[in-house]
């Protein structure tokens, strides 16, 4: 097992530079040198150039690309900000927390609402129960995050006034961002968690514990339940990936100072370097929840623990 | 006798239509889903018979913000534009985006993912580790950094979402192709010397086709989502194109004052996405009927 | 004198869905002694199956049911029991060997665990833990996988090493009736004796009643007292194993049985399948089911359904004898 998660950190070093590579080569195609963007057209050639020199744009592409990375790995720099001049990551310490609650708690309330709900649909198979759970989640999950957000505030900040509408301060001010974050997770986890259980209680195990006596009861719990949930927990990656760019733009919707509205501020401004660095610390955030959640797998399925047990080789 | 072996053939793939059709029709939701969805693209396809597209763009001032009346069906915006028009002239865009992101992801996962559970080895190898590097950055990040590097505009849009959907694309194709290829009549082809193109596109791909349907017509919906979302945030299609994020991020503004401007851009949202789900599952039970009981 | 365990007195089940009614099993009966074995025989879709199911109370709730008779264990109707009493017949007193091994047995959960479940859900004698997994030991030891095995999973085993997971599981509670529904015909021909071997000996030492459902003939010599033979959901000719095997008189369906077999004893002749396939489920021919195939089909075949013709224990379906035994006359 130790191996298996050994293998799999030492498999995110490629991984991180690819992506790093990936989101660099993406934003060099941004028309434009630092030294203009801030200075504007009308400065002069001498010191756009200066400035330009300042940022290591004089120098070739893949220059650029190692020395940034070096810069990273060595120093966690994460570039300089064109605007404030302020190195990148100062400015992801204090907008990340919101961002990395927010998150947190909507994929939380997403896994228990969802896996929850579609169990009890599952089980109540054919009951009016079952038949509007279907009906609500297909309907959550096609309700865009930001407008539900936006018919929460009308709801809870206006007519009730029993919750704010923007900010961070306090934790009653998360409330309706990760209500609105969660609910099209939650939705798509419902139905993935009824139909891997629909689909697990026709298996022929299933059969064989009836036929040992077991009730309906124990065969829910006790033999369908962690079957079934080995397809959920795959798609907990992916999910927190979904939660993650749902709070992006809740924070829009509730005037939330964190990551999502940091990218989008420094995009208008053009503000290349916290655009790149806020990006490359998201994604490698995300990539170690899908490590996590791969040796989470690992650990409910045997059939996984087992072929590194044996030294063999992964096949997906 | 090659026109009676075609008929024969025709006659077949009529049959499989009709059936699949009489197991589609049996599933209520999906058919509402689908004269939901029917109506919306009428509505994109005649949105000039329907408002005269002017109506989107005239201002008049003394009708600033007003409530939904038999003139305004659904009020007037901060500048007196009609929002009726604007939201009918808007399904253009979303409809529109959805469709064409969803089929440009699916051709590029079905060449890369076809490829890479077709031919294996170093091929597979090596598009895996770029679907990996890919799949560690969240989708709306990707889409963003793209939209950072190429500005904001409905192509810019577009191929940042496609881009966004790919990975997931060459990893379901793959996975697919993978299974199908592992089918007896996959290798009886093989034994007889069919090419490679021929396996794949004659035998492989065909018996691959339902989950890749489905997927896509799910991804349509969820391709809305996110294109409603980007603009929303302002990093997709600008107003005063009537996009309905564009129509939701203008409205904003006037949420206390006037939440009509936003409850009926965000009702076409979510009935062009839920008509695109509802067809989806209906398409799931239809063409895997193994899976009803 | 032996006692009757268990009386299966014309049993009907239906499946039922929007579309369709498939008339699966179509009054069978049979019953039998303690330690004895019967063979139910027959093609695909003759309703063994659905018999065993049936038995076992494990038939598909929404869609089967049913439609007559009795299944006495010890003389007592299992099917007025209420789904609780059922849960402790099940396991205990009556219990199953499925065909696939492969997919029988739970992925995530180690064999041990999963054969000392059934000893843990009928658990009357009180037993600890400890006992219960010293019991799982010696069962897992008759069947003849080491016990250290017992913590591995499903996954780390053979084909037939699974089926004697199986095996074990079904025989941990010594049942009166042991239900092998095609227990061999998933494996390679090598293991399949081992597997049948393991069920006689294991039947010998706890006097079990085994019903043993396959399509094999040779199986059913070799582990068979009594035989039905299956078509169409109905039992066209039961005897004793060698009213069966000997050449006596026989029903048409039989006979092509045996004529689709290859002989081992050399005299070399063409196999000569049943043509035709088994008839649609879902509508009820008037006369003999077999008819359409029979090449011995009289015009009253399809007419009326033909009445069962005895000669002791020895019972044929056919109208083929009465009409002989009225032309003798």
């Amino acid at each position: 097992m130790y191996k298996y998660v050994a293998k799999r950190l030492l498999y995110m070093i490629p991984v991180l530079l690819g992506v790093a590579f990936l989101v660099f080569t993406i934003l060099s195609l941004t028309p434009g040198d630092p030294g203009s963007i801030i200075l504007g057209i009308t400065a002069k050639p001498e010191e756009i150039a200066a400035l330009n020199a300042e940022f290591g744009y004089d120098k070739p592409f893949f220059v650029r690309f190692f020395s940034y990375i070096g810069d990273v790995v060595l120093h966690f720099d994460l570039g300089t900000s064109y605007q404030s001049r302020q190195p990148v990551i100062q400015d992801i310490i204090a907008r990340f927390p919101n961002t990395f609650w927010l998150t947190v708690f909507s994929m939380s309330a997403a896994a228990i609402i969802g896996i929850v709900l579609g169990i009890l649909s599952a089980v109540k198979q054919y009951t009016a129960l079952d038949q509007s759970l279907v009906v609500i989640a297909l309907i959550f999950a096609s309700v865009p995050g930001f407008w539900l957000g936006l018919m929460l505030m009308l709801l809870f900040s206006m007519k009730l006034g029993i919750l704010p509408s923007y900010g961070a301060d306090s934790l009653r001010a998360f409330i309706l961002p990760t209500i609105t974050v969660c609910m099209s997770s939650a939705a798509s986890l419902l139905r993935l968690t009824r139909s891997a259980m629909l689909e697990t209680v026709r298996q022929d195990y299933i059969r064989t514990a009836k036929a040992k006596g077991a009730s309906g009861k124990r065969v829910i719990w006790k033999h369908a339940l962690r079957n079934a949930m080995l397809p959920v927990v795959t798609t907990l990656g992916t999910n927190f990936g979904a939660s993650l760019g749902g709070a992006i733009i809740a924070e829009t919707v509730f005037a939330m100072p964190g990551m999502g509205t940091l990218i989008t501020t420094a995009i208008r401004q053009k503000d290349i370097p916290v655009v790149m660095g806020a990006t490359l610390f998201l994604a490698a955030l995300f990539s170690l929840v899908i490590l996590i959640v791969d040796v989470l797998y690992a650990f409910i399925d045997p059939r996984i623990k087992a072929k590194y047990q044996n030294g063999g080789k992964r096949r997906e | 006798m090659g026109g009676s072996v075609v008929n024969k053939k025709n006659s077949r793939t009529w049959e499989q239509i009709a059936e699949f059709w009489r197991r589609f029709r049996k599933n209520k939701s999906a058919v509402v889903g689908l004269v939901i969805l029917l109506l919306l693209v009428g509505m994109a396809l005649f949105a000039d018979l329907i408002v005269p597209y002017s109506k989107c763009v005239e201002q008049v001032g003394v009708e600033r913000l007003q409530t939904p009346s038999t003139a305004h069906f659904f009020g007037t915006d901060e500048f007196g534009r009609d929002l009726f028009a604007r939201v009918v002239h808007g399904s253009r865009y979303s409809l529109f985006i959805g469709v064409a992101t969803s089929l440009m992801a699916l051709v590029c996962g079905a060449i890369l993912g076809a490829s890479a559970g077709y031919f294996g080895g170093m091929v597979d190898n090596l598009i895996c580790r770029i679907v990996d590097v890919f799949m560690c950055v969240p989708p709306i990040l990707l889409s963003l950094a793209v939209v950072a590097a190429l500005g904001t505009s409905v192509r810019n849009l577009i191929i940042a979402i496609t881009i966004s959907c790919i990975p997931g694309n060459v990893r379901l194709i793959r996975s697919v192709v993978l299974t199908a290829s592992e089918q007896d009549y996959v290798e009886a082809a093989r034994s007889y010397g069919a090419s490679n193109a021929r396996i794949i596109f004659r035998y492989v791909l065909p018996n691959a086709m339902g989950p890749i349907i489905v997927n896509t017509t799910m991804s349509i919906a969820s391709m809305i989502l996110s294109a409603a979302g980007l603009s929303f945030i302002g990093m997709g299609i600008q107003p005063p194109s009537p996009e309905w994020g564009a129509l939701l991020s203008a409205a904003q503004t006037y949420i206390f004052t006037s939440p009509y401007l936003l409850v009926f851009p965000g009702i076409f949202i979510i009935l062009s996405s839920l008509s695109f789900n509802l067809v989806g599952d209906g398409l799931t039970d239809a063409l895997d009927p193994k899976l009803k009981d | 004198m032996n006692k009757t365990v268990l009386d299966v007195k014309n049993l009907s089940i239906q499946y039922k869905t929007d579309l369709e009614t498939v008339y699966a099993v179509n009054g069978i009966s049979f019953s039998l002694e303690a330690g004895e074995t019967l063979g139910l025989v027959g093609e695909t879709g003759a309703g063994k199956t659905t018999t065993a199911l049936g038995i076992l109370g494990l038939l598909p709730e929404r869609t089967a049911r049913i439609t007559g008779g009795e299944i006495l264990l010890k003389e007592q109707d299992l099917l007025k029991l209420k789904e609780q009493e059922m849960q402790k017949v099940r396991g205990s007193r009556i219990s199953m060997i499925f065909q696939d091994p492969m997919t029988a047995l739970n992925p995530v959960l180690p064999i041990g665990q999963q054969i000392g479940e059934a000893l843990y859900l009928h658990n009357d004698e009180g037993l600890t833990q400890k006992q219960i997994e010293q019991r799982v030991e010696e069962t897992l030891e008759l069947v003849g996988i080491p016990k250290a095995r017992k913590v591995e999973y499903p996954h780390q085993f053979s084909g037939g090493m699974r089926q004697r997971v199986v095996i074990a599981i079904a025989l941990i509670c010594n049942p009166d009736i042991l239900v092998a529904d095609e227990p061999t015909t998933a494996l390679d021909v090598t293991i399949q004796a081992q597997i049948l071997t393991i069920i006689r000996d294991l039947q010998k030492k706890y006097k079990t009643t085994v019903i043993m459902i396959t399509h094999d003939l040779g199986v059913v010599a070799e582990t068979c007292d009594k035989v039905g033979v299956m078509y169409g959901g109905k039992i066209v000719e039961y005897g004793a194993l060698e009213d069966i095997f000997t050449d006596k008189e026989h029903h048409p369906y039989t006979e092509g049985l045996f004529r689709s077999l290859p002989s081992l004893t050399g005299n070399s002749r063409r196999l000569q399948p049943i043509e035709g396939l088994m008839p649609d489920p879902t509508v009820k021919p008037e006369g003999c089911w077999f008819a359409p195939r029979c090449g011995q089909c009289m015009e009253i075949c399809k007419k009326e359904a033909p009445p069962v013709w005895e000669d002791d224990a020895h019972k044929i379906r056919c109208h083929l004898f009465h009409q002989k035994a009225k032309g003798g006359e």
